[in-house]
């Protein structure tokens, strides 16, 4: 079945109402949730929506109008409510707006999927999710929690400028979390938390029952553990923790909405300078970044993104120095840049907007074994536990779940509570050593704009150590 | 062109179609509650004084949840037609019966009458007020929030601005196989902006039942004022500081006291910090959550949560000793108590959370009214607190807030959009943006409050169905963790 027909007459009402550029995109996307709580389900949700978003562009102006119809009529009439939106925000205007161009054309898409998750039985999940939180509440977990999420998405895309495109995704991931009640606190540990654009085989790779024990053992063994030390030292970060420390202190600095002001009052503006794009020391040499929607498997994958630009691979960060962001159609045009393809919306019902991909690091020369050795004195941390920046992307704290002091060359203590915090292009320049061991870290909830939106976004990481950074700030 | 305004009674007969779906596919043993929620939002964004993004939606969705043997599901979706309803039952009948047992299934809500004024659909009893929801705000077209973001700009006197106005309209009914119905409408609206000069950020926003309740140009005159104001900062170095907190960065408090301390599966699960009963915090510390407004204020939410609970406020503190925590059926099932009417679509998996949060206000000051200062960074609800201050920090707003330890609930974040430096009842500077590592109870406890403003003020959440109301709060110690270098 094809929605095509439907997405053509919002974009050719919305023309006939005014518009210089329309666009439209009809999805329809099934998800699933599961949750279980110390050995029983707790909440099983199986959602579907559908519905179409219209785009239009009068003058120099942008309105958006969604409905959940997919009738011809209402298409029609969606897109001639979006170009009158259009034409409220002329009273308020900006600059004139083009358009890069998006390689207009036919295509079709569709994400790795070995095994439907859709089609696993509902029993079967359960099941998985019941005995993971039964083997972290034998393993002495207060509070044991496991889930699983499942996003099923079709989409039909057609624009003035003549796209039409289909695209097919199917994207799962799961996790279980094991807590433990300590003196006046709780100490946390969860394994997973690892989402792709793949099936089922995903979450049956994570092995969460296998692995559940462990988690409940750390998160115990954490309640009486030495509090993280104060103190600048060497940070060595597992690949998880700096996955998000990509996310939120690279990721969203090179969004082009972002350094161009359109976010400024919310998500915050960037502290890169669009003048120093190609000369501005980011990070040490070491530091590599993509930004790469084609990794098979990876939560930022597609074939296009949603204003219809094929997905292709860009340096965002080489050998230190800054030479790529994520844009728009419009930003980039804004920006005099010749390249788009990171705009996504969440669901029929957003406005698409600059949002992360793929963004991680190509691999480094060493191995986290490697990496130990060489330390001899430092503080190693996994998992993210808490993440807090300021709206320009510079002056980030982060918490981990657990550390472990490193002392000539070999792991020691547990630590409980350890955080870190600096400045981000300065904590970039101290990464000394990078690991080979890179893997596409999924995470799903990505916030951004107004009104709300969640993205699914990946970052390549692997562990790797910096100097001299300041551990363990408590409150 | 204006929003749409669905027929009254249309959400309830889908909902009432559903529960007879239900029950014609899957007998009458089956407990079913149906939530049938229209949502129409529109906002006006923009950016660089200039609209930039400039959205609209309507959505109903319809959400089933079904126990069935021993067992249960959910599901939603936003497809009407007979088909789509058939659909969602088919589904979610399929689902419940190869689920695991639900052990804890609560029940469903027995039939009960809302809290709300008689033909004033959100409107509560305890209010007194001839108004609840408001057609002209749901039904506000792009050109009126246009007027209003055109005003804000304006009054901005040539800074930079960017910001957002927001309408929102929401109609909605309820029906459980259990005979309880319900049904409500509620309308709001918020303008959030700020104003940008030399790297200094000034904020104005506020939250209102109704659009016409807003004046951009006041905004965005306030917002420009606080960045002028703002120029040129100086760095402080970290440690405790006292501080005079401005309602944006108490709504800040409120929320995360909300999400992790007053949430009911937290408690449940001995991970919030709430003790009832207990002394938590100081003697002038009273919060309630008002989903159905008071003293004036225009109703917020529904009068009713999504498993048909009946809303009303909720003391959560009063005089500083902790009384309630918000709960749904289960987590009130869990620990023994009653549901409070919290239950979300996220409740399951969040916890159910208090939403329309308000500190109460100190009763009116009795000193001298202090002269205007429209152009001065201090809000009028904060100056009374400031003048009291010797030396400590003024700060307008929180930003990325985020929990260390969930049960201490000690929060890491940034100041925003103004800080300066108050000695001896003045501001004296302009103070860049600063970290803190704070514990939140902590800072509001047993004689650490110092003052507690008498003006308190609406303020929206970045999402909308979110508010709060907010005083001043003078506070003795906040302990500031960082600065601009790290």
């Amino acid at each position: 079945m094809s929605h095509f027909d439907e997405a053509y007459s919002a974009v050719q009402a919305a023309l006939d109402a005014g518009a210089r550029y329309a666009d439209a995109r009809i999805m329809l996307r099934r998800t699933e949730s599961m949750s279980a709580r110390n050995g029983d389900v707790e909440d099983l949700n199986s959602d579907e929506s559908a519905g179409l978003g219209v785009r239009a562009l009068v003058g120099s102006s942008w309105g958006f109008y969604a409905v959940p119809d997919l009738s011809d009529s209402a298409a029609r009439a969606a897109g001639r409510r979006a170009a009158q939106i259009a034409a409220a925000s002329a009273t308020v205007p900006g600059p004139p707006i083009d358009l890069v161009p998006a390689g207009a054309g036919a295509g079709s898409w569709t994400s790795e999927c070995r095994i439907d998750p859709l089609a696993v039985p509902l029993a079967d999940k359960g099941d998985l999710l019941v005995r993971a939180t039964q083997a972290a509440k034998d393993a002495g977990a207060d509070q044991a929690e496991a889930g699983y999420a499942i996003w099923d998405t079709r989409k039909w895309f057609v624009s003035s400028d003549g796209h039409r495109i289909d695209q097919h995704v199917r994207e799962c991931g799961a996790s279980v979390t094991a807590s433990a009640l300590g003196d006046g606190e709780v100490q946390r540990r969860g394994w997973g938390h690892q989402y792709g654009t793949r099936g089922w085989e995903l979450v049956e790779e994570l092995d969460l029952v296998g692995n559940a024990p462990r988690m409940a053992e750390e998160a115990r063994a954490l309640t009486t553990a030495p509090l993280c030390p104060s103190g600048e030292t060497n940070l060595i970060l597992a690949g998880d923790q700096l996955a998000l420390q990509i996310h939120e202190s690279v990721g969203h600095a090179i969004e082009l909405d972002r350094i161009l002001g359109w976010e400024a009052a919310f998500a915050g503006t960037s502290w890169l300078d669009l003048e120093k794009l190609g000369s501005l020391r980011y990070g040490s040499e070491l530091m590599n970044i993509t930004i790469d929607p084609t990794i098979p498997g990876a939560l930022g994958s597609f074939g296009y993104d949603d204003e219809g630009t094929p997905a292709g691979k860009r340096d965002a960060v080489r050998d230190g120095i800054w030479v790529g962001v994520l844009a728009g159609r419009d930003s980039a045009a804004v920006a005099g840049l010749d390249y788009a393809g990171s705009v996504r919306s969440d669901g029929w019902a957003r406005l698409p907007m600059v949002r992360m991909t793929n963004v991680g690091l190509e691999p480094g020369p060493h191995s986290l074994d490697e990496i130990i050795a060489a330390t001899d004195d430092g503080i190693y941390m996994e998992t993210n536990r808490s993440w807090s920046i300021d709206d320009r992307r510079l002056n980030f704290q982060f918490g981990c779940e657990i550390g472990y002091e490193i002392k000539n060359g070999k792991r020691g203590r547990m630590l409980r509570n350890p955080t870190y915090t600096g400045i981000g292009p300065r904590f970039w320049q101290s990464m000394d050593m990078l690991s080979a061991e890179t893997v596409p870290y999924g995470i799903p909830n990505c916030g951004k704009g107004q009104p709300g939106q969640v993205g699914h976004t990946a970052h390549s990481a692997a562990p790797a150590r910096f100097s001299n950074v300041r551990v363990g700030v408590h409150g | 062109m204006s929003i749409d305004i669905a027929r009254t009674g249309a959400e309830l007969e889908l909902a009432a179609r559903v529960i007879e779906l239900v029950r014609a596919a899957a007998g009458p043993a089956a407990q079913a509650e149906v939530m049938v929620q229209h949502n129409a939002e529109a906002l006006t964004r923009f950016a660089n004084s200039a609209i930039h993004q400039n959205v609209a939606e309507a959505t109903t969705s319809v959400r089933l949840r079904l126990h069935l043997d021993g067992r249960t599901a959910g599901g939603s979706t936003t497809l009407t037609s007979a088909d789509g309803l058939r659909a969602l039952v088919e589904r979610t009948i399929a689902a419940v019966r190869v689920s695991p047992a639900d052990a804890a299934w609560p029940g469903l809500t027995a039939p009960a009458p809302l809290h709300h004024s008689a033909g004033y659909h959100g409107s509560g009893a305890h209010s007194g007020l001839d108004f609840g929801f408001d057609e002209a705000t749901a039904r506000a077209t792009p050109a009126e929030r246009a007027a209003l973001v055109g005003d804000f700009v304006r009054a901005a006197g040539g800074l930079e601005t960017a910001g957002f106005c927001r309408t929102v309209y929401c109609s909605a009914a309820f029906a459980n196989s259990a005979g309880q119905s319900a049904e409500g409408r509620t309308a709001e609206a918020a303008m959030d902006g700020i104003a940008r000069l030399s790297g200094s950020d000034g904020v104005a926003r506020r939250a209102a039942g109704r659009l016409g309740d807003l004046d951009g140009a006041v905004l965005g005159a306030r917002a420009a004022a606080k960045a002028r104001a703002g120029e040129r900062p100086v760095e402080l170095p970290p440690g405790r500081y006292e501080v005079v907190l401005e309602p944006e960065a108490v709504a800040d408090v409120l929320s995360n006291l909300s999400f992790f301390g007053f949430n009911g599966k937290t408690f449940a699960q001995r991970q919030s910090f709430a003790e009832l009963g207990a002394e938590q915090f100081d003697p002038s510390v009273t919060i309630v959550d008002d989903p159905l407004g008071s003293r004036g204020e225009p109703a917020a939410g529904l009068p009713f949560d999504v498993e048909g609970t009946p809303r009303e406020s909720l003391v959560l503190v009063r005089d500083g000793v902790t009384k309630a925590v918000a709960h749904d059926r289960r987590s009130a099932a869990e620990v023994g108590a009653e549901s409070t009417g919290h239950a979300s679509g996220s409740s399951r998996t969040w916890g159910p959370m208090a939403t329309h949060m308000r500190l109460e206000a100190a009763p009116a000051a009795t000193e001298p009214v202090l002269p205007a200062d429209p152009g001065g960074p201090t809000a009028e609800s904060a100056r009374p607190l400031v003048a009291r201050m010797e030396r400590g920090l003024l700060i307008t707003d929180f930003w990325y807030t985020r929990v260390l330890d969930q049960k201490s609930l000690v929060i890491t974040g940034l100041t925003r959009n103004g800080v300066w430096l108050v000695e001896d009842g003045e501001v004296t500077a302009a103070v860049s943006n600063m970290r803190f590592t704070q514990s939140y109870p902590q800072a509001l406890g047993i004689g650490a409050v110092r003052g507690i403003g008498s003006e308190t003020v609406l303020l929206p959440d970045s999402w909308s169905g979110v508010r709060y109301a907010a005083p001043a709060l003078h506070l003795a110690s906040w302990n500031l963790t960082g600065n601009a270098s790290g």
